[in-house]
């Protein structure tokens, strides 16, 4: 384990953002990933230890002119139980992890460790979200946002650069039409990092499915969206027959590899069987 | 060695202040610092809930948690849960049901059971088994714990 230099726990975002634009900062929030991977030896620590919880305005969310905002710093706990939150959100906080992990996990964390199968990523790529990054430009506080789709790079990397901290997470509040299903699959529902998950959205109205967004984990090297899938479905009334080739998309769009949690054969099975659960649950608009 | 800081919190009710390495976990400065044995270490990555405490009021993995984050903060740990030699009707429970096989895991189980008739007073059982997901017990004696939460609540077994 590297030693820590220094210690910072800011309570501004132009604080925190000022101390990233110098290099070598580590930056703390839950500490729910971030301990067991500096344990495991699989991360180091920069020379700067920059706990950003104490920062302020970076924790709830929040509705208004149409966008949902959500704060970096909001637990997965606190997406679970607000009425704000999507259905989708709430279902996929749902099986976050555990109680206690939910309670110290953070929304941008979750996002930032950039694995294929985190859990809060799916239903936040069927909502069609953004991010804001921040970063400190001479003399200023700068804000950038981007699509998430766009937003990995591969397990564990991002488009964010050093200097950036992830503030918040965007996206426009759903409709009244919208329907949103996730299914993530594990040997047990707790603590269970997923072997697949899949999540599907759209505004669901008079039989016919439109502005679909299908996305994946876990099956490819970042968390993805189903490119083929929403281009099969968009517009369609959800037959039989389109849910099955639907189905048969989902497995083109991902490229599953065999790992210690399953096989490539076994995901590329999961992901038709949830591409058709969660299809069917759109169309009989249940849980 | 890493860099120290000074803490400020309220632990089982008192004020503790204490030098710390900034890279030390919650669990470390209770059991090693403060000689706090109750609160377990098992897996150390949050996988078994053994580590359990409150803070401020919410329960998490002291396993994961930087202590350097405690700043400010209200811990309870298993030791701040009855009143000196009383047990806690929790604790008095977990006995009465015979939910203590090994032991290894009740600090933990205990402080989480609390918790959630805390934040629900009209549990289910339902309610229990997935709020107490995070806690693994190798003796897997989960009935009897399930029963002496669901005695706390008035819930039927």
């Amino acid at each position: 384990m590297s030693e820590i230099e220094k210690y910072i726990a800011p309570d501004t975002v132009s604080d925190a953002v000022k101390a990233l634009s110098s290099g070598g900062v580590t930056i703390l929030a839950g500490g729910t990933d971030l301990t067991p991977q500096i344990d495991a030896g699989r991360r180091r620590h920069a020379p700067t230890l920059m706990n950003i919880r104490r920062v302020n305005d970076l924790s709830g969310i929040t509705q208004q002119k149409g966008e949902t905002r959500i704060g970096c710093l909001t637990t997965v706990s606190e997406i679970k139980q607000s009425d704000l939150a999507p259905a989708i959100l709430r279902e996929a906080a749902d099986h976050f992890a555990s109680e206690q992990i939910r309670n110290a996990a953070t929304l941008g964390g979750n996002i930032c460790n950039a694995s294929p199968a985190g859990d809060m990523i799916n239903p936040l790529l069927v909502l069609g979200a953004s991010v804001e990054l921040a970063s400190w430009k001479e003399g200023a506080m700068e804000v950038r946002r981007e699509p998430l789709r766009r937003f990995f790079t591969g397990p564990g990397k991002t488009i964010k650069h050093d200097n950036e901290l992830l503030t918040a997470v965007v996206f426009d509040t759903p409709g009244a039409d919208f329907v949103g299903y996730f299914r993530k699959s594990g040997p047990r529902p707790a603590l269970e990092i997923s072997t697949v998950s899949v999540g599907i959205g759209g505004d669901y109205k008079d039989g016919v499915f439109h502005n679909v967004r299908v996305a994946f984990g876990s099956v490819g090297p970042t968390p993805l969206r189903g490119k083929a899938t929403e281009a099969l479905l968009e517009g369609q009334v959800l037959t039989a027959e389109v849910i099955d080739k639907a189905a048969r998309a989902a497995q083109d769009d991902s490229t599953p590899i065999d790992d210690i949690r399953a096989t490539s054969w076994y995901r590329t099975h999961l992901i038709a069987v949830f591409t058709e659960e969660l299809l069917n649950n759109v169309c009989q608009n249940r849980t | 060695m890493s860099v120290k800081i000074e803490l400020n919190f309220t632990l089982n009710g008192r004020p503790v202040n204490i030098e710390v390495p900034v890279d030390m976990t919650v669990l470390n400065l209770l059991r090693d610092s403060l000689d706090l044995k109750g609160t377990k270490y098992a897996c150390g990555e949050g996988e078994c809930g053994a580590c359990t405490i409150e803070v401020d009021g919410m329960t998490i993995n002291s396993c994961l948690m930087y202590a350097a984050d405690l700043n400010g903060r209200t811990v309870m740990t298993i030791e701040g849960l009855g009143a000196g030699n009383k047990m806690h009707p929790m604790q008095q429970s977990f006995v009465d049901h015979g939910a203590v096989q090994c032991g290894f895991c009740m600090p933990g189980m205990i402080i989480q059971a609390n918790y959630l008739v805390k934040q629900n007073p009209n549990l289910t059982r339902e309610e229990m088994k997935r709020g107490l997901e995070g806690n693994i017990c190798r003796c897997t004696g989960y009935t009897k714990v399930l029963d002496a939460v669901a005695a706390i609540v008035g819930a039927e077994g």
